[in-house]
C-alpha cells in the first residue's frame, strides 16, 4: 500500500453566496513531508482553499482528503491531523496568551496536565513564556504571529498550514519564522504555506501551486520553476519553409509552423550565438518576438503588487 | 514520524472524553470571561434588583399592602431572581457568541474536531452558569428584605434550570443570526424586556381585566415566573406548574434543535 497524501484536492469548486466563483474546480496533491508553497496574487483563492481545508468554509463541489481522510466522511479525524495558521488575527485580544493557547489543547480534547505541558512546550519554542500571563493585545504584531504558531501546534499536528504568515512583518522576524518552519519541516512535519513573495516560497518550499484566478496555473517543484522562469522563449518567423527544426543544442527549439520555430533560451545567455548558429545552416530570420505565457505575466504582477521587481530578479536569477 | 499523536483518540469511548473535555474547556473560557468582565456582567444586575428592592419593596410596597395574599415584597422576589436569569442567560450567549464570531475568535474553536453539539453545548452552559451566578447574588440580597422559604425545591431548581437554558439557546440563536452589535440589543430590548415586565414579575394576573389576562396566558415568561414563584410558595395563581415545566421543556428542546440545526448547515457561521 502506498503512504497516502498529507493532502489531496479533486475538483474543489467554491461559490460563495452572491454567486463570486471563488474555485473553478482546483487540484493538488502535497506529500507527506513536503514543504509546499501555495503562490497567488490577491484574491486568487489561497485562502479559500485553506479554509475549506480546516471547515472555515464550505465546499460548493470537489474532495478533500487529509491524510487519506476524506473530510466528508470523517471531518473531525482529519481536523486531528491539522494545525492552522490563518491570515488574520483571530484570538480574543483581551484573553491571556498562556489561556489562548491552553483553551485550543483542551478543543483537541488534550486533558488539563497534557495541555499546561504543550502550551508550555510551544510557548518556550515561540519565545512567548515570559508574556504567558499578558492579555494578547498588549503583544507586538510580529508576537501575534508567534501565539498563532504556538497554537497551531499545540495538539502536535502532522500537516501545519499558514494563511501568508509573513505578511506585514519585518524582515527580521520573517527570517526567524522562516528557520522555525524549516526546523519543524526537518523533524516531519508537513508544511503548507500561502504566499504572494515569491523569494518566501523560493526559501522555503520544494513543491510549489501557482493560482489565479481560482485555478492551479501550474504546480511543479520549485527547482523547475525557477528554470521556467529564467527561460525565455523566442518566436522566429523564417524567411523560407523548413521540413524540421534544426539542431541547436543546448538551446530548446520547436517547429511550431514551417516558417515558425520557437527558441527557449536562458536569460542570461545571449542572442548572438543563436543567430549566428542559425545563419551557419542557412536559415534567415525575418522577424522575432517574445512568446510572453501566462505564468511570466502572473509574476510580472505579483512582482508589482509588492512594488519591487527585485524580488522576481533574484528569484529568475 | 516525531509526532506522539497526542489528540488522536483511537476508539469511540476516547472520541467521547475528548469532547467532554473540549466542552469543559470551552465551559471554563465562558466563565473566565463574564468573571473578567465582573463590572459588566455580575454588577449591574446586582444594582438594579437592589433598587426594585428598595423602590417596589421597601418605599412603594408598603403602600401596596399584599399581593394575592403574600407581603407584596415577598411576592416580587421570585420574579425579579427569575428576570435577571432571564436578561443574564441571554445576554451572556449572545455577546459572547457574537464577538467570537465578529473576531474571528470562533474559528479556533471550528477548526478543531468539536462537534457543533459540544461547541453550543458550551456556550450555553456558560449562559445557564451567568445566569445561576446572578440568580445567587439576587437571593442573597433578597435576603436582606425578606425572609428565603422554599416550599418546593424540585420546582424551584428545575424551573431556574430550564430557564436559564432556553434563554442561554434563544441567545445563541440571536448571536448565530447578528451582524452587528445593534443586532444582539433589540431582540432584548423590543421582545424580553417588554414580555418580562407584563409577565407577571410584579402584579398577580388576577389584577388584570378579562381580556389582558388572556392575552397573558400568551406570554411564555408568565409560566416561567409562576411556576417559580410556585415553588417558593407553593402559588401560582391559575397558571398549572406540570404544563408550565413541559412547555419550556419544549421551548428547550425547540431551540436546541433549531441551533443544531442551523449550525450543522453552516448558517450564520460558514462561508
Ligand atoms: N465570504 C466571501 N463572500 C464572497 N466572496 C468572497 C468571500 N471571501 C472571499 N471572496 C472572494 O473570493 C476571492 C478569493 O478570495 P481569497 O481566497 O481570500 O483570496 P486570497 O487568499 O488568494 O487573497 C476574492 O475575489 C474574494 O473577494
Ligand atoms: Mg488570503
Amino acid at each position: 500500500m502506498t503512504e497516502p497524501k498529507a493532502l489531496s484536492i479533486h475538483g474543489l469548486k467554491k461559490v460563495y453566496a452572491g454567486g463570486f466563483e471563488a474555485l473553478k474546480g482546483i487540484d493538488l496533491t502535497v506529500e507527506q513531508g513536503d514543504f509546499f508553497a501555495l503562490l497567488g496574487p490577491n484574491g486568487a483563492g489561497k485562502s479559500t482553499t485553506i479554509g475549506i481545508i480546516c471547515s472555515l468554509v464550505v465546499k460548493t463541489a470537489g474532495a478533500v482528503e487529509i491524510f487519506g481522510i476524506d473530510i466528508d466522511r470523517d471531518f473531525a479525524a482529519a481536523k486531528r491531523l491539522i494545525g492552522v495558521v490563518p491570515q488574520e488575527f483571530n484570538f480574543s485580544i483581551f484573553e491571556r496568551v498562556g489561556d489562548i493557547v491552553e483553551t485550543q489543547a483542551g478543543f483537541y480534547g488534550l486533558r488539563h496536565e497534557q495541555a499546561a505541558r504543550q502550551t508550555e512546550k510551544y510557548l518556550r519554542k515561540l519565545g512567548l513564556w515570559d508574556k504567558r500571563n499578558e492579555q494578547a493585545r498588549h503583544l507586538s504584531g510580529g508576537m501575534k504571529r508567534r501565539l498563532m504558531i504556538a497554537r497551531a501546534l499545540v495538539h502536535e499536528p502532522r500537516l501545519l498550514i499558514l494563511d501568508e504568515p509573513t505578511a506585514g512583518v519585518d524582515i527580521e522576524i520573517r527570517r526567524s519564522m522562516w528557520s522555525f518552519l524549516r526546523e519543524m519541516n526537518e523533524a516531519g512535519t508537513t508544511i503548507i504555506l500561502t504566499t504572494h513573495y515569491l523569494e518566501e516560497a523560493e526559501s522555503l518550499c520544494r513543491n510549489i501551486a501557482i493560482i489565479d484566478h481560482g485555478e492551479i496555473v501550474e504546480n511543479t517543484t520549485m527547482r523547475a520553476l525557477l528554470q521556467q522562469l529564467s527561460t525565455e522563449t523566442l518566436v522566429l518567423d523564417l524567411a523560407e519553409p523548413l521540413t524540421e527544426a534544426p539542431e541547436l543544442a543546448p538551446y530548446g527549439v520547436r517547429r511550431i509552423e514551417p516558417t515558425r520555430l520557437e527558441v527557449d533560451i536562458a536569460r542570461e545567455q545571449d542572442l548572438n550565438e543563436v543567430f549566428q548558429r542559425l545563419d551557419a545552416v542557412g536559415i534567415r530570420v525575418r522577424s522575432m518576438r517574445n512568446k510572453s505565457n501566462r505564468l511570466e505575466q502572473l509574476f510580472v504582477a505579483l512582482t508589482q503588487s509588492e512594488g519591487s521587481a527585485e524580488t522576481l530578479v533574484h528569484a529568475a536569477g | 514520524m516525531p509526532q506522539d499523536d497526542l489528540s488522536i483518540p483511537s476508539s469511540r469511548r476516547a472520541v467521547f472524553d475528548a469532547n467532554l473535555v473540549a466542552f469543559r474547556t470551552l465551559l471554563l473560557k465562558e466563565i473566565r470571561r463574564f468573571l473578567r468582565i465582573w463590572p459588566q456582567t455580575l454588577i449591574p444586575p446586582a444594582i438594579s434588583m437592589a433598587l426594585y428592592f428598595a423602590i417596589f419593596g421597601a418605599i412603594i410596597g408598603r403602600r401596596i399592602g399584599e399581593m394575592a395574599g403574600f407581603d407584596y415584597m415577598e411576592f416580587i422576589v421570585p420574579g425579579l431572581i427569575m428576570m435577571s436569569v432571564i436578561t443574564n442567560a441571554y445576554a451572556n450567549v449572545s455577546a459572547s457568541f457574537f464577538s467570537a464570531k465578529f473576531q474571528k475568535s470562533i474559528e479556533a474553536l471550528m477548526v478543531s474536531p468539536t462537534p457543533n453539539s459540544v461547541m453550543l453545548a458550551g456556550f450555553v452552559a456558560g449562559g445557564v452558569a451567568r445566569g445561576l451566578a446572578v440568580a445567587a447574588i439576587v437571593t442573597v440580597m433578597a435576603a436582606f428584605f425578606v425572609e428565603i422559604r422554599i416550599h418546593n425545591w424540585f420546582v424551584t431548581l428545575g424551573m431556574l434550570l430550564l430557564t436559564a437554558i432556553v434563554f442561554s439557546l434563544a441567545g445563541f440563536l440571536n448571536g448565530l443570526f447578528a451582524d452587528k452589535f445593534d443586532d444582539i440589543s433589540i431582540i432584548p430590548a423590543f421582545v424580553l424586556t417588554p414580555l418580562t415586565y407584563l409577565g407577571g414579575v410584579f402584579y398577580a394576573l388576577e389584577l388584570l381585566p378579562d381580556f389582558w389576562r388572556t392575552l397573558s396566558y400568551f406570554n411564555p415568561i408568565v409560566y416561567v415566573v409562576s411556576s417559580f414563584r410556585y415553588g417558593f410558595f407553593g402559588y401560582s395563581g391559575d397558571v398549572p406548574v406540570a404544563a408550565s415545566f413541559l412547555a419550556v421543556a419544549a421551548f428547550a428542546g425547540v431551540f436546541w434543535g433549531l441551533s443544531l440545526w442551523f449550525l450543522n448547515r453552516g448558517i450564520g457561521l460558514r462561508t
